[in-house]
């Protein structure tokens, strides 16, 4: 069995590994599969988020602070949405919003599409996505919900699809040192190295990290500080950078990781 | 149009003289101290600008007790109270830096009398 070696250490991974050699029974304690204080949060406060919204990256710039600071923020354009199915754990499993923004000509629409918007008897938008929150029961298909679900000081996770970076380098991709400018290098100033042993195993593990490509993943940028929120100019302000491109749709939601006493603060305010 | 125009337009300032490097200027800035402010000038040669829109700043030298020192600031700044033109200067580079290496006469700049095209 060649898998036997490296099995050894990863086999809390998941569950493939479930049928790995029992090895050394040390290794075993490690079951835990998240950190302590995130697990206490998520029994008994919340599960995925209380509020979340979808909306479009339009850039960054800086503002003024109270203090006369400069602020980095990330504009979003976020457009009223439109609930357009509300999943609740007896139909679907699980709770989340079905919903749309901006508009779309009829004729674009596949007929199952149409009918799907005809049912809830929301006017078709650009596309459906769909927001976890943990009870839907406050909300109905053809609700609005605007940026004025989140105000200043609120924490707030995006969820993007970030920046496609094309096939990239070890450097870049794995932030490797790459080697020397000079002391004789040559041709190997961003090489990734070494990549293993020889003949035992005589083979490269897997997910070995090397050159491929990179971004155009969804990524999750945590804890992140709404700024100030605009329901008339529909934007909201988030501190610091947000994933993806301009254009983007990022999904908004309220922080699942915020530390609780930073939380209750902004929870207070809003 | 930049797409965060519309944002950064309530954060410009419109009372901004026209300056660029090589004049002298007097900035008037905003100090906080505990519960007080103050105004505190700060007068020397523009010897940077850099930056458009918002992010836009700008370098003031200036000598102090034959030490030399540079201040940055954003040029929209609220820290600004007041910026103030003292002198015009006529210089052929954007960015001054050749004065950091001089000083005494060698450091003077030559003033420009006529207006501005």
């Amino acid at each position: 069995m060649p898998e036997r070696l490296d099995l050894k250490g990863y086999r809390d991974l998941g569950p493939k590994s479930s049928s790995a050699p029992l090895g050394n029974p040390g290794r075993s304690v490690g079951v835990h599969t998240e950190a302590p204080w995130v697990h206490s949060r998520r029994e008994e406060e919340k599960y995925v988020a209380e509020k979340a919204i979808v909306g479009e990256k339009i850039g960054m710039t800086q503002v003024w602070d109270d203090q006369n600071r400069a602020v980095p923020v990330t504009v979003l354009k976020v457009a009223p949405v439109r609930i357009v199915q509300v999943k609740t754990p007896e139909t679907d499993g699980y709770s989340a919003l079905q919903v749309t923004w901006g508009f779309r000509r009829k004729s674009s629409l596949s007929r199952p599409e149409q009918g799907h918007y005809d049912k809830a008897g929301v006017e078709a938008g650009k596309r459906l996505v769909e927001l976890r929150v943990d009870d839907v029961s406050e909300y109905a298909v053809g609700d609005e919900l605007t940026a004025q679900r989140f105000a200043a000081g609120d924490r707030v996770d995006a969820i993007a699809t970030s920046k496609g970076k094309g096939f990239a380098g070890g450097m870049k991709r794995h932030n490797f040192k790459g080697q020397g400018a000079s002391h004789g290098n040559h041709r190997s100033h961003r090489v990734p190295g070494s990549i293993g042993a020889c003949a035992t195993p005589s083979r490269v593990f897997r997910g070995t990290r090397m050159a491929g490509r990179m971004g155009g993943n969804r990524v999750t940028a945590l804890n992140l500080q709404v700024v100030s929120s605009d329901p008339e100019r529909e934007l909201i302000l988030v501190k610091g950078a947000v994933p993806g491109s301009r254009g983007t749709m990022v999904v908004l939601r309220d922080s699942v990781k915020t530390a609780p006493s930073v939380a209750k603060g902004s929870r207070v305010a809003t | 149009m930049h797409p965060t125009e519309l944002i950064d337009r309530d954060s410009l300032r419109d009372d901004i003289p026209d300056f660029r490097p090589g004049d002298t200027l007097k900035v008037h800035v905003r100090v906080v101290e505990g519960s007080r402010e103050r105004v505190q000038v700060f007068q020397g040669v523009v010897i940077r600008r850099q930056g458009a829109g918002v992010s836009e700043t700008f370098t003031v030298r200036k000598v102090s007790f034959g030490v030399g020192v540079e201040r940055t600031f954003p040029v929209h700044s609220p820290t600004i109270a007041k910026l103030e033109v003292a002198t015009f200067g006529d210089v052929r580079r954007a960015k001054l830096y050749y004065l950091r290496d001089l000083h005494g006469k060698a450091a003077k700049i030559k003033e420009r009398r006529t207006a501005r095209s």
